[in-house]
């Protein structure tokens, strides 16, 4: 299963619903186009749902790390939500904990930007 | 590692290097560490060490030519998991990969990896080999009390720890 995004505005905060696979070739090219793209649109406030993906690789987490990286050289935030258990630990045994901030409640996520 | 004890079973597959076969060498393994007894985490970590690998062999090894292959190879131990990926590639030097948890390198998106593959493994090494490309080979030790069970992965043991 490839990776799915959808977005949906929720006050001044762009809320991505990602589902699926991120991983090296077609999950994390889509993932950095679509970050790219709402960067050129002018969205600064990010916020990425990972509730529905299912897997994700190093590739992936490292496609995680670039839209951090991008958005904030954008003078935006990025921002991660609802992290599976195996994501939580993978960015936990990469130090990526200490990198984003995750949140497990949307509402509580969106006041935070 | 250490010394051969029965070895039960050797399961090889050969794929072209296309990243679709990833995904498919996934499964084969998924499949494995379920009838060795491996538990749902421990499936997930053999996995994705994995898939790390494969990509590492058909995109880094490779470089996605189609006329070169990747050898995957699963040998099951009474007291261990081992898993071989042989590319066509010509080699990296593991320690030129600079360590992802340094701080000055907590933000650059590749070098994940290799880190992951030794967090989720028992060992990790990497040989090159004499006619050409690199064989990784990767170790889960097994719990005493995970047998092997059906789908003709092995074959009857002649006896419990039995040393060689």
């Amino acid at each position: 299963m490839s990776m799915k995004a959808t977005t949906r505005q929720v006050n001044e905060v762009t809320v991505v619903d990602l589902s699926g696979r991120i991983t090296l070739g077609e999950g994390c090219s889509q993932l950095r186009d679509l970050i790219r793209d709402l960067i050129a649109k002018g969205h600064k406030k990010m916020l990425l749902n990972l509730a529905e993906v299912t897997y994700i690789d190093s590739s992936g987490i490292g496609e995680l790390v670039s839209g951090f990286t991008a958005v904030s050289n954008a003078g935006g935030q990025l921002k991660l939500l609802n992290l599976t258990k195996k994501v939580h630990d993978l960015l936990q045994i990469t130090k990526l904990l200490t990198v984003f901030d995750v949140y497990e409640d949307e509402a509580t996520a969106i006041a935070k930007f | 590692m250490k010394a051969d004890t029965a070895d039960t079973s050797v399961i090889e597959v050969v794929y072209e290097s296309d990243l679709k076969n990833v995904e498919a060498a996934e499964e084969i393994v998924q499949r494995v560490c379920t009838s060795l007894g491996f538990d749902e985490e421990e499936q997930h970590k053999i996995g994705m060490a994995v898939h790390e690998s494969m990509i590492n062999a058909i995109w880094h090894g490779n470089k996605n030519d189609p006329e070169k292959h990747v050898w995957l190879q699963f040998r099951i131990f009474d007291d261990r998991f081992e898993i071989r990926i042989r590319d066509q590639g010509a080699g990296f030097d593991i320690s030129g990969i600079p360590h992802p948890l340094e701080p000055e390198n907590l933000l650059k998106v590749s070098g994940r990896g290799i880190f992951l593959i030794r967090s989720f493994m028992d060992d990790f090494q990497v040989s090159r080999l004499p006619e050409g490309g690199t064989e990784v080979t990767m170790v889960k030790l097994r719990q005493p009390h995970t047998d092997p069970n059906q789908g003709g992965l092995h074959r009857e043991h002649e006896g419990h720890n039995t040393p060689s």
